[in-house]
């Protein structure tokens, strides 16, 4: 058979044999659907809150654009200034690792004040771009620095300038790097977001972490799960976007 | 007249000692030379010098003052992954201020002179070595030099294409005859290229031996095979020899 077939089977049949030994188990123990629903109950539940689902996805996952967007403007500035300047690197770096040690969820509580308790979007994009920040910056910053040496000394030789040699060189070189930390920085974006959102609690938020909430404290447990796996696709499906985009633009570049 | 020279230069890296010299070199208008020695003796470091990208801790180095006048071609291509041949073979004279869009014609000639017109829109990885290896000949031709270093710029490529490209720099040296100075490991690619091989001993690199070739650069068909290439392909192997049992 096709290797190619195959790579794509293999996980849909495991997932499939999981699907029914679950939906098997559930019924055979007759377990209690608040406890853990079969398949088929999560599934209904999908499908009957299709819509609210949806759109809650689509708000979850546009406020994690937006900080991405955000965190992207920002980390590449914040890079390149720091990378123009060494003290100011030695200064800024600290702080940076700092702010990406400290747990989003132990500053949440504290953002969603600041951002007032009428305006939880503001608080969840300001947390999805606190934890979206570090990997931009930080590949931003090695793709800066991170240049062919034998490339620095054709631009010696030349004469290149200080401007030529950061918009001749160094910009294109850490186009790779600045790829792979937005790819990085996607998936935590949503991660931000969905903290934040559990942390705003029920102040208007309507991102699938409230869905999750919600039905969790109705014990609609198979509409908790529906939530959860459309998350997840959500999740999967912005990383698979920002890898094919990251290819794309680097085959751009590179000719292949 | 001299292009450029060495005189007495000796480098002492930091924590390693001296990588060079004493070593004088000169080398005059029009004229090819040839570097050959053991690995590490040097032979870059000499190449640097004469660039311009390091300076001598002991010695004069009297070298081409004019931006461009001095190009260099590396051993590897060194070609900016995102750009195409044509804008790599530009980069020089962008550097240098020409308009883009003249520097970008220069740089299509520069192409043609290699043989590569018809590549001007591809971007490196879409080249073979060799092909990559003649953009960044181009882009050292482009600005005109008066001195062309060639620092082995044939290692990494196999054995046809290197004769190709030694040929190829024959015929390209004989439209401006700037002076070149390559380095090479192979003996007789140096006895091919170069009316004058030095011979280097091992590091720290000081000049061995001188051997000569006789007939006019650029060589005729089939001199590979005369006796004079191989007499002088023997001298140049038995100093190389002796020079690398001499430090030892
Ligand atoms: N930047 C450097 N710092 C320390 N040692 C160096 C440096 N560059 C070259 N060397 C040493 O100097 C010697 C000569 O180097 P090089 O000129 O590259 O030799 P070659 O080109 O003849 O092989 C080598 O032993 C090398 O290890
Ligand atoms: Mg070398």
């Amino acid at each position: 058979m096709n290797r190619a077939i195959i790579d794509v089977a293999a996980p849909l049949v495991l997932i499939a044999v999981l699907v029914a030994g679950w939906e098997a188990a559930c019924r055979i123990m007759a377990i209690p659907g608040y406890f853990l629903p079969p398949p088929s109950e999560i599934a209904r539940a999908a499908v009957a809150g299709a819509p609210v689902l949806f759109e809650s996805a689509w708000n979850t996952l546009f406020m994690a654009l937006k900080a991405l967007v955000v965190a992207s403007v920002l980390a590449c500035g914040v890079a390149l200034v720091v990378a123009l300047n060494q003290t100011l690197e030695k200064a800024v770096q600290p702080l940076a690792v700092a702010l990406q040690v400290t747990p989003v969820i132990a500053i949440a509580p504290q953002v969603v004040i600041w951002a007032g308790l009428d305006h939880p979007e503001r608080a969840i994009v300001t947390l999805a771009v606190i934890v979206a920040f570090f990997p931009i910056f930080s590949g931003a910053l090695t793709g800066l620095k991170a240049t062919d040496p034998d490339l620095e000394r054709l631009f010696d030789l030349y004469g290149a300038t200080r401007w030529q040699r950061l918009w001749r060189l160094r910009i294109p070189s850490s186009v790779p790097f600045v790829l792979e930390g937005h790819k990085v920085a996607g998936g935590l974006a949503v991660i931000g977001a969905v903290v934040a959102e559990f942390v705003a609690g029920s102040g208007g938020a309507q991102g699938l972490a409230w869905r999750i909430l919600e039905s969790s404290n109705r014990l609609q447990t198979a509409r908790t799960f529906a939530a959860v796996i459309v998350l997840a696709i959500m999740g999967a499906l912005l990383h698979a976007a920002l890898r094919h985009a990251e290819r794309a633009i680097l085959k751009r570049l590179r000719g292949r | 007249m001299s292009v450029a020279s060495l005189a007495a230069v000796e480098v002492d890296y930091p924590g390693r000692g001296k990588a060079l010299g004493p070593f004088d070199l000169s080398v005059e208008e029009g004229e090819i030379v040839a570097l050959v020695g053991p690995s590490g003796c040097g032979k870059s470091t000499a190449l640097r010098l004469l660039a311009g990208l390091e300076q001598p801790t002991r010695g004069t180095v009297t070298r081409t003052p004019g931006r461009g006048e001095t190009s260099v071609v590396f051993q590897s291509p060194n070609l900016m992954p995102w750009a195409s041949a044509q804008a790599n073979a530009a980069l020089p004279l962008e550097l240098d201020g020409v308009a883009k869009t003249e520097a970008r014609r220069q740089a299509a000639d520069a192409l043609a002179r290699v043989g590569l017109s018809g590549a001007a829109a591809a971007k490196p990885a879409q080249l073979s070595g060799g092909m990559a290896m003649r953009v960044s000949l181009a882009r050292a031709l482009v600005t005109q030099p008066r001195l062309l270093l060639l620092d082995e710029p044939f290692a990494a490529l196999d054995e046809i294409t290197r004769r190709d490209l030694a040929a190829d720099i024959h015929t390209l040296w004989t439209e401006t005859r700037p002076a070149v100075i390559f380095v090479t490991h192979n003996v007789e690619e140096a006895v091919y290229m170069a009316s004058r091989v030095v011979v280097m001993s091992a590091s720290p690199g000081r000049t061995f031996s001188v051997v000569r070739t006789d007939p006019a650069l650029p060589r005729p068909p089939h001199f590979r095979t005369t006796l004079e290439f191989r007499s002088a392909a023997e001298t140049i192997s038995r100093d190389l020899a002796l020079s690398m049992g001499c430090a030892a």
